[in-house]
């Protein structure tokens, strides 16, 4: 059955016909990271899709993937768009490696998986801990809870992880 | 201009100037046209055929580029007389121009029709804005988008700001570099008449507005206007009976891909753009290289989409792109101005169409400036760029455009005159 929720004033549509997007998702329900791995290549791979982008193959499981990594890059949100984001702004928008398959299968490849800058408990940052991150923040998944059965990975900071001493960031604070 | 002798091309068959733009039209760039989209794209269809000498009738290819924004090109057809053997409407935005000509080519050298032309007609500020407001930013989130917009990741600034901010960490691009590319094609517009924004900005100007998303400040973005524009395409020997001189298509690549095209974001590195494949096709289909190129119209709905574009390309060296685009190399009277029209940040927005409408005046020897008119009804062009004045490019012989849908995709195409 279609999963319909609301996440900052936002309608959320996960429809049945979407398998991929419906069991990557239930994964996250359970706070649990989980990615389809092809069963011909062996390769991770994200966002959720019919055919492994690297052999076509449609074979696949989803297996257990560790949410640590480090920021890739970032945006810094100021003027939100969306009328949900609004009264959050400065928001941050992460692009993190996943340490798991990192500089694979070719050097400049990773598992980059988007997601707010948040609290432990899955809140959008205040802005205090916005200025702390940046490119090089070694940052860990948590989940911000929609509805029953529905959860989206998001990232806090890593506080157990060694951190860059001065993350990179954009000059103009 | 002696052109290089022969070189590999793509294909085995390539059709370097073999067919010609022979016009050029657009509507005035303003913000609540008062119009529907039908209106502005008969409009812009009708003065690029008019331009080019033809009459409706001589037209038998419509093809047009939308978002559901737009009016379909049979409407467009049917209201100005035309009795299309093809047409066809295209999903997108930036990159459209310049694969569409390609299409325009293709067709006419199938046989399927002898004159194409091309428009795009949008009411991007008083319709359907392209940013994302509006309608567009309460629309359900599903598919995909579950993995971008649930996360503020929506709008096109924020959508390309990972690969903007990413380049400045790679390569040490500064803010005040990037902000000169508005500063310049500020200079520009400030000598198109026809520009939305005719103001000129400094780069203080661009780092004291407020901040949009980091990198980007509100004047790092380009300006979103109502407009209908369109071009002509048909083949050399029938652009000898048009009205002005040839515009001749030397090489054109369309909707060229990164690998991974799903924003290239898994495939780094991510301060790299489609250009870098593009350009494998776009050098050898044209038989010239970047430096052969007078003038280029790199795609600014950033500051940045412009100098990553140059970059990439191959105008300046992998890195480079900060340094080039404002050390005055692509300001009028530098070695190679880019957009001098003023483009998608002053001029006015229209998914790539005008940049290319710019580039046909200038090889033409015709930018519509303040010089003034000679007793043949040509403009008498000083090359005095001061405000107000010329930007007419003296040495004028060569072109680049190159659109840019996001950082993944893009288009090129390269023109001469005779």
């Amino acid at each position: 059955m279609a999963t319909q929720a609301t996440y900052l004033g936002m309608p959320l549509d996960l429809n049945d016909l979407d398998v991929e997007n419906v069991a990557y998702f239930k994964h996250c329900a359970a706070h649990d990271f989980h990615l389809q791995k092809c069963g011909i290549c062996g390769l991770l791979r994200y966002p959720p899709t019919t055919a492994c982008p690297w052999c076509a193959s449609p074979r696949s499981d989803w297996v257990k993937v560790e949410g640590k990594g480090e920021v890739h890059s970032y945006s810094e949100v100021h003027h939100a768009i969306q009328p949900a984001f609004k009264a959050h702004t400065p928001y941050l928008i992460l692009l993190v490696d996943l340490d798991t398959q990192k500089g694979h299968p070719t050097e400049h490849e990773s598992l980059r998986v988007v997601g707010n800058l948040t609290t432990p408990d899955g809140k959008l940052a205040p802005p205090d801990m916005v200025r702390r991150v940046g490119i090089g923040t070694r940052v860990r998944m948590v989940f911000s809870d929609v509805a029953p059965g529905l959860a989206i990975p998001q990232w806090t900071i890593d506080e157990g992880a060694a951190q860059p001493a001065k993350p990179w960031r954009y000059p103009q604070e | 201009m002696t052109m290089p002798a022969e070189t590999d091309a793509t294909s085995p068959k390539h059709l370097r100037d073999k067919y010609a733009i022979v016009g050029v039209g657009e509507t005035t760039y303003t913000r609540g046209s008062g119009k529907t989209t039908r209106a502005l794209g008969t409009w812009a269809v009708r003065n690029a055929i008019e331009d080019a000498g033809l009459k409706p009738s001589d037209v038998d290819g419509i093809l047009s580029y939308q978002s559901r924004d737009s009016t379909f090109s049979t409407f467009i057809a049917g209201d100005l007389g035309i009795r299309p053997n093809f047409y066809m409407d295209v999903f997108g935005g930036g990159s459209s121009t310049e694969a569409l000509v390609g299409m325009a080519m293709g067709l006419i050298e199938a046989g399927m029709c002898k004159v194409v032309v091309i428009f795009r007609a949008m009411n991007g500020f008083s319709q359907v804005r392209i940013g994302g407001t509006g309608a567009r930013a309460v629309a359900p989130v599903s598919g995909d988008m579950l993995h971008s917009r649930a996360y503020g990741w929506q709008s096109a600034g924020q959508m390309f700001s990972l690969t903007f901010m990413r380049h400045m960490y790679d390569y040490g691009t500064r803010p005040e570099q990037v902000a000169a590319v508005k500063a310049i094609h500020s200079e520009h517009a400030s000598n198109n008449p026809k520009a939305f924004y005719k103001q000129r900005f400094t780069v203080e100007d661009v780092l004291k507005s407020r901040i949009i998303c980091k990198p980007l400040h509100l004047l790092d973005c380009c300006v979103e206007t109502d407009n209908g524009t369109a071009l002509v395409v048909t083949s050399a020997e029938r652009a000898r009976d048009c009205r002005h001189p040839r515009t001749l298509i030397r090489g054109v690549v369309g909707r060229c891909n990164k690998p991974r095209t799903d924003m290239h974001y898994q495939h780094g590195p991510i301060s790299t753009v489609a250009g870098k494949y593009a350009r494998e096709i776009l050098w050898p289909n044209a038989g010239v290289g970047p430096e052969d190129v007078d003038i280029t119209g790199s795609y600014d709905a950033f500051t940045f989409t412009t100098m990553l574009q140059l970059e990439d390309y191959g105008f300046c060296k992998k890195g480079d792109g900060g340094q080039y685009v404002s050390d005055g190399t692509i300001r009028l009277g530098g070695r190679r101005p880019n957009n001098t029209s003023g483009g998608h940040l002053c001029e006015g927005y229209t998914h790539g169409l005008n940049m290319v409408i710019e580039n046909v005046r200038q090889l033409r020897h015709d930018a519509d400036d303040s010089c003034p008119m000679g007793p043949d009804g040509k403009r008498r062009h000083t090359y005095d760029y001061r405000e107000g004045g010329c930007r007419q490019v003296k040495k004028c012989e060569v072109s680049a455009n190159m659109g840019w849908a996001n950082p993944g995709t893009g288009s090129a195409m390269v023109m001469r005159n005779e």
